[in-house]
């Protein structure tokens, strides 16, 4: 019996493989965070609430403001003006989107590697000449079905290979990568596909009271995804999942099922994003997406996510998509070249972790 | 055996955010003996030999070895003065191998190359000199046994040059041969001059094999070398839990009627390689043990029938109705619940708070449209660690931080909670104190007692015996014996165990 308790736990720990070695938080890093959270917790209520991811966040929120006052000194009022800051929202919202969907794969003790693929073949679907015929003679609603049903189909292969395949998710996603990038070029035949379809034009390109549509469905996402983490039964299934999927298998819980669901729900983000970059650019393209899966990753993870799972923040996540797209914005802003967007982006990532832990640390020793 | 002390702890002091874990800890070790660390869960065991390994640092008190003052920096610094701790959840690498395992950190090596036959050759040694030189020194530490892996960890200690050695609840996974071996190297070593440091919660172990004796209670040493054969068992237990406990088992009452329903049954179970034919008929309000061998498949066969590993053939059947095979949440449907054997990492949600570890397996109860009233939960969970006394209180606190019966209570409590029809005990008191699993004991019982039918699983033949209506003796996978736990004493369950017939 026990044997088979160690081989599980080994088997957990190839599961989660290299990708937890990656940002390899050591273990008594991870228990000494777990630890400064449950602190901040402890006296529960919403006071507990409020400053427990608040207090974790504090890092990330200095590393966006230290870089908004990078935009004023550099840029000034043209960083500085609503239009700017729509243009920020507007720029995040897609990956935004996907990022939240990555939260629950990754605080479900999983990683998905096909997101940007996904992001590409559901735009590709989603604007054949085939689907906006369709379109065109029935409803622009058809688009919408085609890229969310296509995201959640491939959502639902990977998660039946995990779940049932027993494939690691690291593996099967990277399989999945590679196809979905791959069938896109093959329906698109590598050509931008633009959209004609007015009324879906119209829908996604609209202002509501001055603010983009896709700023407020990433909004409407976060507070969806926000409110289905902390306070549903799927959220509390996902932590116990990624937590230690055995105990929660044994207390009832049907891990696989909920890991295929896991899948499902980030593929479908995926179907959205694709929809709110086609809106954006006004085509869709086997190229949409590029990297995707790492610019997630990485907002994810810098949040506060751990990445061996059991643990989760949606408000970390949404603050680190913020943070790349408005240090995106001020090299833009700028006229500096993408590499050392790059090389600030990879300097980020390490610095808010390190801050992070720190900050944890001494949470724990006060 | 020498007067002068090896190792003097004075005044130790730890604090954890919220909680005093050590107020004021005294011990002196001397070479040569074996120095018995005695303690409730809870008591502030753990974080002692925490501070010994050098994994805590100690906020106040001072540590003296062979008189001097020295400072516990850093795991490395504790092992360069020969401290070599083996917890009770060993910290073995599974996918390498005996040799590599053995000689981590310390690798054999000239001029940056490992020398391999060396290595393996002292590794034989080691594991020959440990009385177990028939574990291959090449095979991964993961597909061994936990008996196994524990003489690993022993012979890791033992290749360093180890002058005290700390010992947390060695025997929790071993039967009685391993047992009596362990003892014997202990012995072996204590000649030698090397001290150590013995934790234990069986008193009769202690007995066997201790020196002296320090008791903590609450983080505080109430009483420090004691002599194990002029100090009486009473007084022990009364130093422990502060009070005096005559009966661990709760009365069984009246027996259970024969008409009693029959709530779980098993017919022809079977798992390939592990066990075959199992019948078992458990009636409302029975507690039914079965007895064996750690590896004669008691665990498997109350996971199997809990659907947690998928049978081979047979039925399971709850309140008449026959469970699909090999899935879990069809048997919690059903009305099952089972406290599994490795209660950190089977049983529960270490890093989540122990009211989610309450509720995890009834949140449609907490849940409308999906969305969970934390607030009911909290007040339901809080209702239930007052009933079973969970310290420390707070139903917020992450069940990481709670000893071994507590954490037990609150897996208990889950099922309570569920309302559960058919209670699995799989090893419910191991690592768990004398006082806390009178109380477990007691909660068993009336669980019994309002019609919830019990199965418990133990390596431990007298909690079988005291705890059950009905003992099922197994053998390598067979079910050798089954009768009235009152028409069957412990030499007879150890003969069927060993020899599969009466003597």
């Amino acid at each position: 019996m026990s044997e088979q308790g160690t081989s599980q736990g080994a088997e957990r720990a190839r599961h989660l493989g290299d990708v937890e070695n990656t940002v390899a938080p050591t273990r008594d890093t991870v228990q000494v965070e777990r630890a400064a959270a449950e602190t901040e917790h402890a006296g529960g209520g919403a006071a507990g609430l409020m400053s427990g991811p608040f207090g974790r966040n504090l890092g990330l929120v200095v590393a966006l403001l230290l870089i908004c006052a990078a935009g004023l000194i550099t840029a000034g009022d043209r960083f500085a003006s609503l239009d700017n800051t729509l243009t920020i929202l507007r720029f995040a919202s897609a990956l935004g989107v996907v990022a939240i969907g990555m939260t629950f794969v990754i605080t479900g003790g999983g990683i998905d590697l096909s997101v940007g693929a996904l992001v590409a073949l559901c735009s590709v679907w989603a604007t054949t000449f085939a689907t906006q015929t369709m379109a065109t003679d029935n409803h622009w609603i058809v688009m919408v079905f085609a890229a969310l049903a296509v995201g959640a189909g491939a959502g639902l292969i990977n998660g039946l290979v995990i779940a049932y395949g027993k494939v690691v998710p690291f593996i099967t996603t990277l399989a999945m990568l590679a196809a979905a990038r791959g069938l896109a070029e093959i329906i698109s035949e590598r050509r931008t596909q633009i959209v004609t379809v007015d009324g879906f034009k119209d829908f996604f390109g609209a202002d509501v009271l001055g603010v983009p549509l896709l700023v407020i469905i990433f909004a409407l996402v976060s507070i969806a995804g926000w409110v289905l983490l902390n306070r549903t039964t799927f959220g509390r299934r996902t932590l116990a999942v990624g937590g230690n999927p055995e105990a929660a298998r044994l207390a009832g819980i049907n891990v696989n099922r909920h890991t295929v669901m896991l899948y499902v729900l980030v593929g479908v983000c995926c179907g959205l994003a694709a929809l709110m970059l086609v809106s954006r650019t006004t085509v869709g393209s086997s190229t949409h997406g590029s990297l995707w899966e790492l610019d997630a990753i990485a907002a994810v993870v810098i949040g506060g996510t751990l990445l061996t799972g059991g643990r989760g923040t949606i408000v970390g996540t949404v603050v680190g998509v913020l943070i790349f797209a408005t240090l995106n914005n001020v090299f833009t802003l700028n006229n500096q070249d993408t590499s050392t967007q790059a090389v600030a982006k990879g300097l980020i990532i390490v610095v808010a972790v390190l801050l992070q832990q720190r900050l944890a640390r001494n949470a724990t020793s006060t | 055996m020498t007067d002068s002390p090896l190792l003097t702890m004075r005044g130790i002091v730890k604090r954890f955010p919220g909680v005093l874990a050590l107020g004021g800890v005294e011990l002196e070790v001397r070479a040569g003996e074996v120095h018995c660390l005695l303690g409730q869960n809870g008591a502030g065991k753990s974080t002692l030999i925490k501070i010994l390994s050098a994994s805590y640092q100690p906020d106040e008190g001072e540590i003296l070895w062979e008189g001097q003052p020295v400072a516990l920096g850093t795991p490395q610094a504790a092992m360069d003065l020969g401290i070599s701790t083996i917890y009770q959840e060993l910290d073995l690498v599974p996918d390498l191998s005996v040799a590599e395992n053995i000689f981590l950190g310390h690798e054999l090596s000239r001029g940056g190359f490992s020398q391999r036959s060396e290595t393996l050759r002292r590794t034989r040694e080691l594991l020959a000199r440990l009385g177990h030189g028939e574990i291959p020194a090449t095979r991964s530490v993961g597909r061994l046994s936990p008996a196994a892996q524990q003489i690993v960890s022993m012979a890791r200690a033992l290749s360093q040059d180890t002058r005290l050695l700390v010992l947390d609840e060695p025997s929790a996974v071993l039967d009685q041969g391993e047992v009596d071996n362990l003892f014997r190297v202990i012995r072996d070593l204590t000649a030698e001059g090397v001290a150590v440091v013995y934790i234990s919660h069986r008193l009769d172990e202690i007995r066997r094999i201790g020196d002296r004796i320090t008791v903590l209670k609450d983080g505080s040493t109430v009483a420090t070398g004691l002599a194990v054969d002029q100090t009486p068992t009473s007084e022990l237990i009364k130093l422990m839990t502060g009070r005096s406990i005559e009966y661990v088992f709760p009365p069984r009452g009246e027996a259970v009627p024969a008409d009693a329903a029959t709530v779980l049954e098993v017919e022809g179970l079977a798992l390939p390689g592990v066990f075959s034919g199992v019948d078992l008929k458990v009636r409302a309000g029975e507690i039914v043990g079965l007895a064996g061998l750690v590896g004669a498949g008691r665990s498997e066969i109350i996971e199997t029938l809990y659907g947690a590993r998928r049978a081979s053939a047979g039925r399971v059947r709850v309140n008449g109705k026959e469970l699909r095979r090999g899935s879990v949440p069809a048997a919690v449907k059903a009305g099952m619940g089972l406290c599994p054997e490795e209660r950190k990492s089977q049983g529960l949600l270490l890093d989540q708070a122990v009211y989610r570890n309450i509720t995890v397996s009834s949140m449609s109860r907490f849940s409308r449209l999906g969305l969970l009233d934390s607030r009911s939960e909290r007040k339901r969970a809080t209702e239930l660690t007052e009933s079973l006394d969970v310290r420390p209180a707070g139903v917020d606190r992450l069940v990481r931080l709670l000893s071994g019966g507590n954490q037990q209570k609150v897996v208990l409590a889950r099922w309570l909670l569920r309302e559960c029809r058919v209670l699995l005990l799989d090893e419910p008191t191991r690592g768990v104190d004398v006082g806390a699993r009178a109380e477990i004991y007691a909660l068993v019982r009336s669980l019994a007692d309002s019609g919830v039918a019990v199965v418990l699983v133990s390596s431990e033949v007298e909690e079988v015996l005291g705890l059950a209506d009905r003992v099922l003796v197994v053998r390598e996978g067979r079910v050798v014996h089954e009768g009235p736990a009152t028409e069957i004493d412990e030499s007879r369950v150890l003969d069927l165990v060993m020899e599969g017939k009466v003597a």
